[in-house]
């Protein structure tokens, strides 16, 4: 069967970075997707394009008092639906206490005002909405206190607000509950006066997530939790090869179990695969673990990891395309071999296993199609379940469940869960089928950070800094074939396989950056931080070596090499330093000090790890993080971000962190072979600082990740005397 | 298809499935209670661990055919019992949840630690919540409400 | 030198006949081939030794061997990897609140999720520990002379240990070791549990007799 999807030559781009899908035969689609610069790697650096947003889309004054504020983007864990909801109620001076957060459905006003599509990632959701979000709550007020100078037969300037009530003279007030419909029907103003830092009431402080008790008790409902009349569970076997093709399925055996409604063959967006649809999930995955399908496996490549090492590592040892030349090309030859490394670097593919597996639930009307979807990409999804079924993309009315984690997941650009369950759904008209992936699919299903392979040869100055640095780095492109690869990549270069590299910070004068993209039969995605995953590693984990050879200390040589205008990382690095003074220079015996620090999306991290060895694996007793994130909305899910996010990181050094292939396969299969971090592999205590700022927001998600790496690995190599340059950390 | 008669949260309830049906899809899809989370299936990451008989138990993998008459407690009702809502009360003041995902079984497996060891040191929690997986890796705020619940029952 | 050799021919010859006449009348019986206890001792005692090898190539197969480790934690599967979840071995062998054996094992095998059960699931203690802290399995010698200390062993004597072998739940659990989660049956000891049980019998009845050594 062949996949009917459309491919990317249906898809053309501008040169201002304008995406339009063309009206295709095929009752076409149109989207419209503004990405001014890369997508990924810049963050809150540009003034949004002028959008309308109505405040009655974002705010609703209950009666009841109740203020239900809209979140444009996915509740995952980063704490947006606290966070957004924060800024909106601080400029609207709504009270706190009656502020109800929902996850906004697919719709064009939720569209992220830098991206142009609604959707999370790039560590954006504060950083892009921030002012957004101010400005609706300002222009909320605003309406409140018209309505109430309307009634009053005053001016607006006379009143004040506070606490969702307005104040007017002569001891008037209102509660906004009463002003609400009247304020609705009042003009959105134009322009409206934003607070002062100095009067935010919410914004700067640690305020609790609004969503903790009912994920305390059960009561909190994700994705994979929806249940609705009549609905059934389907489940996909999928070929073990990507791109694999059913042959022949026996099903008779999975037919015979009471409960089961269909099987079928099913088109991927490479290869088929057999949809069971049942009555219920235990009954569905029974059904598949007994079909006998007979797979065709020719005509595809068949990954194997130690073949694409050969290949790799044979690469990294040629100059690929040129992301980056500066300086003299020609340094590296005056600088002698005994003033040389040369590193060669790996890191594996990596799964993200979110703890909630990948679902999707459709209901196909024949005219329109209700989607449930614990999304990072409404926009993109919507589209694709509305193409699969032959409708518009606003006949499918699509609700953002909350999801359980993502980590990037959950943001993918073929959207292939959502068309798995569209095929299944529209064969089910007129009935709710909830597609789970299972935990096995989820481990072997790919879109995984793709495997890399680094070859840098520095040429050290008589200073001991780096003077010539060739750095290759050969990698899977994450949009090569994508509506997003004309905007991402640039003379051959995949720009988020590059990042943390090309865009260094430090002070190099001949610094020459190439990349490779080999064409791999297995599906890649960003994964939380992104190039940020490895090229951080590898960068600090040589800055590291470097320092040790020049016996400076490593945060003193870092100083040393960092560009005098690197703000943000010298603010945290100095912050890191005295937060951190008190234990480094007072560690017990078997104790090591790790050092780092990189800056991505748009924020500036430092940290110190105390590591020492227990039961033959690092134990990170503490790590004292300093970030500059501009302005801190809420501290308090910073600290969370940063807190989890080191711990997350974690997940590059684990024994088990790695997918690996053999013949076409995923050798691991769920967590007992493919093993993320548990209590006992992360930080013990990570105390967190913010540089104290009022510049723009920048993000939080990503930031934390791409440090702790490098860090634990340096302590390591204090206390074993050796580098790391393999991940994951097998033997130490 | 088999009938079960099972205790859950101190009612009696009455299920029609397959004996090999684990305890955690009789919950989630025949009595409706999704509290209890799907997380691998092979009770290598806690999610769905419910108390079985008092005793913390992972559910995915415990067939309901070998239930028998013991008394489940899912987290619908641990708010119930005084230890289960000052674990609940130290998990909101704490501020730990991020996705929440695992926090249904982050929380049953902490309330089953400390009814066995009241004032558990650090090791205690390390070994005890061991098995449960976070994924957004709250851990460290895990051990603070951990301890600080622990405070709060002195 | 002819003479000599011609002595020394008939010499051999001759031991040959009394050899071979030797060893006809012993076949027959006719001549008392112990002519002491001592080699009555020697066969029962090799006799035992062998069977306590086979009872050894049971003890250390891997149904045996994953719950009588050295380390705080138990292995599982035919590799003999650390068990998965970081479950431990908690002051009784039972597990650590929260995360006991029971946690998940119940008191059969659940085919259906691929986890072995068996009554009162738990390690071994460390009394009867058969690897190092390395996870390598100890020598024969070290393991029977372990398996035979009254003072490690719960108290066991020969017919003790032969009725543990016969009867105790987590032992024939090792001949229906259920399920794993991928449909496949896990494997069995080297020998059936008759074939163990009576070899132990050998083994018990020689007298529980230790290879000697390291």
């Amino acid at each position: 069967m062949q996949a009917s999807f459309k491919t990317d030559n249906d898809l053309n781009l501008n040169r201002r970075g304008f995406l339009r899908v063309s009206t295709a035969a095929a009752g076409g689609l149109l989207i419209s997707l503004y990405l001014d610069l890369p997508a990924f790697a810049h963050v809150g650096t540009q003034a949004p394009p002028p959008k309308v947003y109505p405040p009655n889309a974002f705010v609703h004054v209950r009666a009841d008092g109740k203020i239900v504020i809209q979140v444009n983007r996915l509740e995952f864990g980063q704490g947006v639906q606290t966070s957004l909801p924060m800024i909106l109620a601080d400029e609207m001076d709504a009270d706190w206490s009656q502020v109800v957060a929902e996850l906004a459905p697919a719709a064009d006003v939720y569209k992220d005002p830098i991206f142009g599509i609604q959707m999370v990632g790039g560590s954006g959701s504060i950083a892009h909405s921030f002012q957004q979000y101010r400005e609706l709550g300002a222009k909320t007020r605003a309406m409140l206190i018209a309505a109430a100078a309307d009634r009053w037969h005053v001016t607006s300037d006379q009143c004040r607000t506070e606490n969702s009530v307005v104040y007017g003279p002569g001891n008037r007030s209102s509660r906004y509950a009463e002003l609400a419909n009247d304020a609705a029907r009042k003009p959105v103003p134009d322009k409206v006066r934003l607070k002062n830092p100095s009067e935010f009431r919410l914004i700067g402080k640690k305020v609790r997530r609004l969503d903790s008790r009912a994920k305390c008790d059960g009561s909190q409902k994700f994705g994979l939790d929806l249940d609705l009349p009549g609905m059934k569970v389907a489940v996909v076997a999928h070929p073990p090869v990507f791109g694999g093709r059913v042959k022949s399925i026996i099903d008779n055996d999975a037919r015979s179990i009471e409960g089961v409604r269909d099987v079928f063959e099913i088109p991927l967006v490479k290869g088929s695969g057999v949809a069971v649809v049942a009555d219920k999930f235990w009954t569905a995955k029974q059904a598949r673990d007994r079909l006998k399908i007979d797979w065709d496996l020719s005509g595809i490549e068949h990954a194997d990891s130690s073949q694409l090492w050969t290949r790799y590592k044979e690469l990294a040892r040629t100059t690929g395309n040129v992301a980056l030349a500066r300086g003299d090309n020609k340094a590296m030859e005056s600088i002698a071999a005994t003033n040389r490394i040369v590193a060669e670097y790996e890191f594996p593919y990596l799964a993200h296993t979110p703890m909630e597996p990948l679902n999707t639930t459709i209901r196909f009307d024949g005219d329109a199609a209700e989607a449930w979807v614990p999304s990072q990409f409404q926009t993109m999804d919507q589209m694709a379940i509305a193409q699969v079924l032959g409708l518009k993309p606003q006949q499918v009315t699509f609700h953002t469940e909350f999801a359980g984690g993502g980590f990037g997941r959950r943001a993918v650009i073929d959207s292939h869960v959502q068309r798995e369950a569209a095929v299944i759904a529209k064969r089910f008209r007129g009935t709710p089928v909830k597609l789970i992936w299972t935990r096995e699919d989820d481990v072997r299903g790919g879109y995984y950070r793709p495997m890399h392979a680094h070859r840098v040869e520095i040429g050290i100055g008589p200073d001991g800094l780096p003077a010539a640095w060739r750095h290759v780095i050969v990698g899977q492109s994450l949009v090569a074939g994508t509506p997003f690869a004309a905007m991402m990549i640039k003379n051959g270069v995949d720009g988020t396989v590059v990042e943390g590299v090309e865009d260094t910070s430090y002070n190099i004068p001949s610094f020459h950056v190439s990349a490779h993209h080999p064409t791999v039969n297995v599906p890649v995605l960003w994964w939380r931080s992104v190039g940020n995953t490895h090229t951080a590693f590898v960068m600090e984990t040589l800055i590291d070596e470097l320092a040790t050879r020049a016996k400076i200390d490593p945060i003193a040589y870092r100083r040393k090499l960092l560009k005098s205008d690197a703000k943000k990382l010298r603010g945290a690095l100095d912050l890191m330093e005295e937060k951190s003074a008190a234990w480094r220079n007072n560690l017990p015996k078997g104790h090591a000090v790790g050092i780092s620090c990189h800056e991505c999306f748009g924020t500036g991290v430092a940290c110190a790890v105390d590591v020492s060895i227990e039961n033959k694996r690092p134990k990170i007793h503490r790590v004292t993080i300093a970030v500059d994130c501009g302005l801190a909305v809420n501290p308090l899910t910073i600290e969370s971000q940063f807190q989890g996010g080191v711990a997350f990181g974690v997940t590059q050094l684990m024994a088990k962190g790695a997918i690996t292939f053999k013949d076409g396969r995923v050798e691991q299969r769920n967590f007992d072979g493919y093993t993320p971090p548990y209590i006992v592999d992360a930080p013990v205590t990570v105390d967190v600082h913010i540089v104290p700022s009022t510049e723009a927001p920048s993000g939080c998600g990503e930031p934390p990740v791409p440090v702790i790496s490098p860090a634990v690995v340096n302590a390591l190599a204090k206390l074993r005397g050796k580098r790391y340059r393999s991940l994951p950390l097998v033997n130490i | 298809m088999a009938t079960y008669q099972l205790n859950v949260n101190g009612q009696h309830r009455e299920v029609n499935v397959d004996p090999s049906t684990p305890l955690l899809w009789v919950l989630r899809e025949e009595l409706k209670m999704t509290g209890t989370k799907y997380g691998c299936g092979i009770s290598a990451c806690g999610a769905c661990t419910v108390h079985l008989a008092g005793i913390a138990t992972r559910s995915c993998v415990v067939p309901v055919s070998l239930l028998g008459d013991r008394p489940i407690i899912t987290i619908e009702a641990i708010g119930q019992d005084p230890v289960g809502r000052a674990v609940q009360d130290a998990w909101v003041d704490k501020d730990v949840v991020q996705c929440g995902y695992c926090q249904s079984g982050q929380i049953m497996s902490a309330v089953a630690l400390l009814k066995a060891t009241p004032k558990p040191t650090d090791t205690n929690i390390e070994e005890s919540m061991g098995g449960n997986l976070c994924r957004c890796a709250t851990y460290v705020r895990i051990r603070e409400a951990i301890n600080s619940a622990s405070q709060q029952l002195k | 030198m002819l003479g000599h050799h011609r002595l020394l021919v008939r010499f051999c010859l001759s031991l040959l006949v009394v050899f071979v006449t030797w060893s006809a009348l012993s076949i027959l019986g006719a001549v008392d081939v112990r002519p002491n206890k001592t080699s009555t001792a020697d066969a029962k005692l090799a006799d035992g030794l062998a069977a306590w090898e086979q009872v050894y190539s049971v003890l250390t197969s891997p149904r045996c061997i994953n719950c009588h480790t050295a380390t705080n934690y138990p292995q599982q599967g035919d590799d003999r990897h650390r068990h998965f979840a970081n479950v431990i071995r908690g002051p009784e062998g039972k597990g650590v609140p929260a995360l006991n054996c029971i946690s998940c094992h119940q008191e059969v095998n659940a085919d259906s999720t691929g986890v072995p059960g068996g009554h009162n699931w738990h390690l071994a203690p460390l009394s009867m520990r058969w690897q190092d802290l390395n996870d390598q399995p100890l020598s024969s010698a070290t393991v029977c002379r372990a398996v035979t200390d009254r003072s490690k062993n719960n108290g066991l004597d020969g017919p003790g240990l032969l009725k543990h072998h016969q009867e105790e739940p987590l032992v024939l659990w090792a001949w229906n070791p259920g399920h794993r989660v991928d449909g496949t049956v896990r494997s069995l000891p080297p020998l059936t549990h008759d074939e163990f049980v009576a070899a132990t019998r050998r083994w018990v009845e020689a007298g529980t007799p230790c290879p000697k050594g390291r």
